[in-house]
């Protein structure tokens, strides 16, 4: 198991230190421009919902639509394959080229075709492939694999790229400049198009109704590569085919905008295949027949041929899975990717499998691979939540990384160690679990059981032989300070203190909710946040419930999750029944509540809770707007740095604490940087120690220098504590009297 | 704002080049906008292109030319979009191959966002003109280290936008 972590953690700073430099600020780039075409554009939300739904109706309706494509398609003209595998897709295109006696084949980008593995396929059966998207272009001749899947080089630098074409074509100038070699690829690869014997494209949208479909791009080579052979074929996955071009809308206002900040591409085709334009033989000196430009219809070129290639590979089973069905809703667009402030650091070929990468490939890799290639990479995806926010068909793509790690977990070997760690774990997971997912998915227990031997638990945790075991044996990176767990308990100081706040005084009643990190650890600002509440008149109740079940979750432990959420909703439904808030201190436990618990719980019991539940300084704000003073509030120092939890942020919870902090007084910066790399358990483990150091460096260079830094989340502050030195304090613990 | 400016404004955010004018000024307007050689599929409107562009040639010399001249079916005010059908009179491989790019847009056929340009699309199709391209501003990468236009499609994009006659 070390070793394993260790050539983890080898491998991840291998790529932190080589592609990750490159393609990071690229992809932050393309992720800012995301959000400003995202607010530059009103129907933002409401075009997410529609697209949401349309892919929805079409998955559901698949079969259907798939026969109304086949029989619209032949009516066109054009032949349509259904390829059950790649093997079956790609034997079909070999065979087509072998059948036209097809020398050459021109290509634009295709993340289906890399799945297929169809180059390969191609250079077999003889035929000459070349790729005509400038990025493919780049990584066809450099052999590699593509590091997104929107910009495939993005992990190459201009030098890079340069010196492989000027060793590849040794040019008698040597390229240098990005225009030198963007003139260079369109002459030789012009010249590939218009000799080509057969042009291969993907599509990003088919269209049963009438046998269109669409193909989104920049470059133009995907309209050179359809329209210029004779012979056009598109492959692509069977989960693109919507319903009719009326449903194309919402698809046209999202695509361009989530993946690469664009308000639109610049090429967005809709074709009809096969199409009425002429095609054009270069090695004639014939004048091209033009056919009438105004005639009533575009009838098919004579010399055209189409076959359209639907690849399965997976994807039937995919749509019968409940858990992960909605991968086949993505887009691939990459606005996954460009948020994970994890893929932002290593780039695809670290956060990514066999073909796919980024957030989502999880879902597309186990689906179309297997479960072995997803495991490569899942444990990357630190449910952070940001992609949420980005995905513009609203994948819960946190989700289907819990489902795939659950599986995982389910399927492992049985441990040796497993007796280690079982005293721990009364959890309702198999054995043969990795001890790091038992140990930190039971969290609640080792906090309960650190803090009732507090502090002796403390310095025996810190000592140098116990770092080492617990790195060897349960893979906890020695480098990391553990959480020091307090011998009395939130719970335990309010039961002693009691209410301040008489019931017939009280403007409202609340729960503060003792989540497990402010009940065992962080108790400071718990006490705050029970101070700052009763200075605005309300009455606080602080009870013994479980933790939220985002421990257990985060490790893929789904079923004690699930635990957990029975238990805290019965420990809190009659307060809410009572008429109580339920104020929440952890944004991590607060996103359980309003997320993940609507799939864990019965629906109802999910929309009470969640309806009931406010985020700390939401709770605050909602009472200063509703007459609350902020003179009953301490004062906050004048100038605050704040970094709000990633989940916090997919809650649109940021903008509250702002507020507050501002009324109370203090001039507030904020971070923008997706997550800080922690991620609960995530910056703990050996394996990703140094990524998730790498990552919270981005937020430590914004903050440098900033007398006062303040988070909201545990992982967080402790991030934070990390990498700035000193504490960092709930933004609760500034306002508290 | 009329949708004209709304839609002059966009071409103007993406480097689109664009005249004003009329119908019976359209070939002299033309004549000016292209670059020699320059080639042209016949017009949607009522007016013929200037004896300056080809609408007869062969395959090279399409791709030898330095203009394209082709009909806009629509323009996209929200995005600055032509859209180009793809005809047998050849507006695809026209609007593509050469360097300059120079679209006749009829006025009357901007449409304010890109839904009413599906509309329009989605009606197109149905009435068996199935194959067009939303085309906005001049092909690009930033594939090669850093932004570049004018890849596979043409790097210059001018829009000619017919107006009516007030005089």
């Amino acid at each position: 198991m070390s070793s394993e972590r260790k050539q983890k953690a080898a491998q991840l700073r291998h790529l932190l230190e080589t592609e990750g430099p490159l393609i990071g600020p690229k992809v932050s780039s393309k992720n800012r421009d995301r959000y400003a075409a995202a607010e530059r554009f009103d129907a933002w939300d409401s075009t997410r919902d529609e697209a949401r739904a349309i892919k929805e109706a079409a998955i559901a309706d698949l079969p259907e639509l798939l026969e109304q494509l086949r029989e619209s398609v032949e009516a066109n003209g054009g032949t349509v394959y259904v390829a059950d595998d790649a093997a079956d897709a790609n034997r079909y295109v070999t065979e087509l080229c072998d059948e036209q006696g097809a020398e050459t084949l021109v290509k634009s980008k295709s993340m289906t075709t890399e799945e297929l593995e169809l180059n390969d396929a191609l250079a077999a059966a003889g035929v000459d492939t070349y790729e005509t998207d400038l990025g493919e272009f780049v990584i066809q001749l450099a052999e590699e694999s593509p590091s997104h899947i929107v910009g495939p080089a993005l992990h190459k630098s201009r030098e890079e790229i340069a010196d492989l074409l000027n060793a590849t074509f040794e040019p008698d100038e040597p390229l240098e400049t990005a225009e030198e070699m963007t003139r260079f690829a369109r002459d030789y690869l012009g010249e590939r198009i218009r000799e080509a014997d057969v042009g291969v494209t993907g599509a990003n949208f088919v269209f049963a109704e009438s046998g269109s479909m669409a193909l989104v791009t920049n470059e133009g080579n995907a309209r050179k590569c359809a329209v210029t052979p004779d012979t056009h074929v598109a492959v692509t996955g069977i989960e693109k085919i919507l319903p009719s071009v009326d449903d194309f809308g919402p698809f046209v206002d999202l695509i361009s905008k989530a993946a690469t900040g664009q308000d639109i591409s610049r090429y967005v085709s809709l074709f009809t295949p096969p199409v009425a334009s002429p095609t054009l033989d270069f090695e004639s000196d014939e004048p091209i027949e033009f056919g009438e430009a105004t005639a009533e219809r575009d009838d098919p070129d004579d010399d055209r041929a189409f076959h359209l290639v639907l690849v399965d590979n997976g994807r039937t089973e995919l749509r019968e899975d409940d858990q992960l069905r909605e991968t086949l809703y993505c887009i691939r667009c990459g606005a996954c990717s460009n948020s994970c402030a994890n893929f932002q650091a290593v780039g695809g070929h670290g956060f990514g499998g066999e073909t796919y990468s980024g957030g989502i490939a999880t879902g597309w890799e186990a689906g179309v691979h297997g479960m072995d290639s997803a495991a490569e990479f899942n444990d990357l995806c630190t449910g952070c939540s940001r992609c949420v926010d980005a995905c513009p068909v609203k994948i819960d793509i946190p989700w289907i990384n819990t489902v795939v790690r659950d599986r995982l977990n389910r399927d492992a070997d049985p441990d040796t160690f497993d007796h280690l760690v079982d005293g721990l774990s009364p959890d309702e997971e198999p054995s043969g679990l990795a001890l790091d997912k038992r140990l930190f998915g039971n969290f609640e227990r080792l906090a309960k059981l650190g803090s009732a031997t507090a502090p002796v638990s403390n310095w025996l945790a810190d000592a140098g032989p116990a770092r080492a075991a617990m790195e060897r044996v349960l893979g906890v990176d020695r480098r990391r300070d553990l959480p020091r767990f307090r011998r009395e308990t939130l719970v335990d100081w309010f039961d002693d203190r009691g209410p301040r706040v008489a019931a017939d005084d009280a403007s409202r009643e609340a729960v503060l909710y003792p989540d497990a990190y402010t009940n065992y650890v962080l108790v400071d600002r718990g006490k705050a946040a029970v101070r700052a509440l009763e200075a605005l008149d309300v009455r606080v109740h602080v009870p013994r419930v479980r933790s939220s079940g985002r421990a257990p979750l985060s490790q893929g432990m789904i079923s004690t999750a699930e635990d957990h959420a029975h238990h805290v909703y019965a420990g809190l439904a009659e307060h809410i029944d009572a008429g109580r808030d339920v104020v929440v201190v952890e944004p991590s436990a607060l996103a359980m509540f309003e997320r993940e618990y609507e799939r864990l719980l019965a629906p109802e019991s999910a929309d009470r809770l969640a309806d009931a539940s406010y985020e700390v300084m939401e709770y605050v704000y909602g009472l200063l707007e509703n007459g609350g003073s902020p003179d009953a509030l301490g004062s906050p120092p004048e100038a605050v740095a704040y970094h709000s939890h990633c989940q916090g942020r997919t809650l649109d919870l940021e903008p509250y604490t702002v507020a507050v902090l501002e009324a109370c007084g203090a001039t507030v910066r904020t971070s923008d940087v997706e997550c800080c790399g922690m991620a609960g358990s995530f910056g703990y483990k050996e394996s990703y120690y140094e990524l998730s150091m790498d990552v919270g460096e981005e937020l430590a260079d914004q903050f440098a220098g900033e007398p006062v830094v303040a988070a909201s989340g545990t992982s967080c502050q402790e991030q934070l504590d990390a990498l700035l030195g000193g504490e960092v304090p709930h933004a609760v613990e500034l306002i508290a009297p | 704002m009329t949708v004209t400016d709304d839609f002059l404004d966009a071409l103007d955010d993406l480097d689109v080049s664009h005249d004003r004018t009329t119908l019976a000024d359209l070939p002299a307007t033309l004549a000016d906008a292209v670059t020699d050689p320059a080639v042209g599929v016949p017009l949607h409107v009522d007016a013929s292109l200037p004896g300056s562009v080809a609408t007869t040639f062969t395959p090279s010399e399409l791709q030898d030319a330095a203009t394209g001249v082709t009909p806009a079916r629509l323009g996209i005010a929200e995005y600055g979009s032509v859209v180009i059908r793809s005809s047998a009179g050849g507006d695809e491989p026209l609007s593509l191959y050469p360097e300059r790019h120079v679209a006749v847009l009829d006025a009357a056929d901007v449409v304010a966002t890109g839904r009413d340009a599906v509309d329009w699309l989605a009606s197109e199709v149905a009435a068996g003109r199935g194959s067009h391209v939303l085309a906005t501003g001049a092909s690009a990468t930033a594939d090669m280290g850093g932004l570049v236009e004018g890849v596979h499609g043409p790097n210059e994009v001018h829009v000619v936008l017919v107006e009516a006659d007030t005089e």
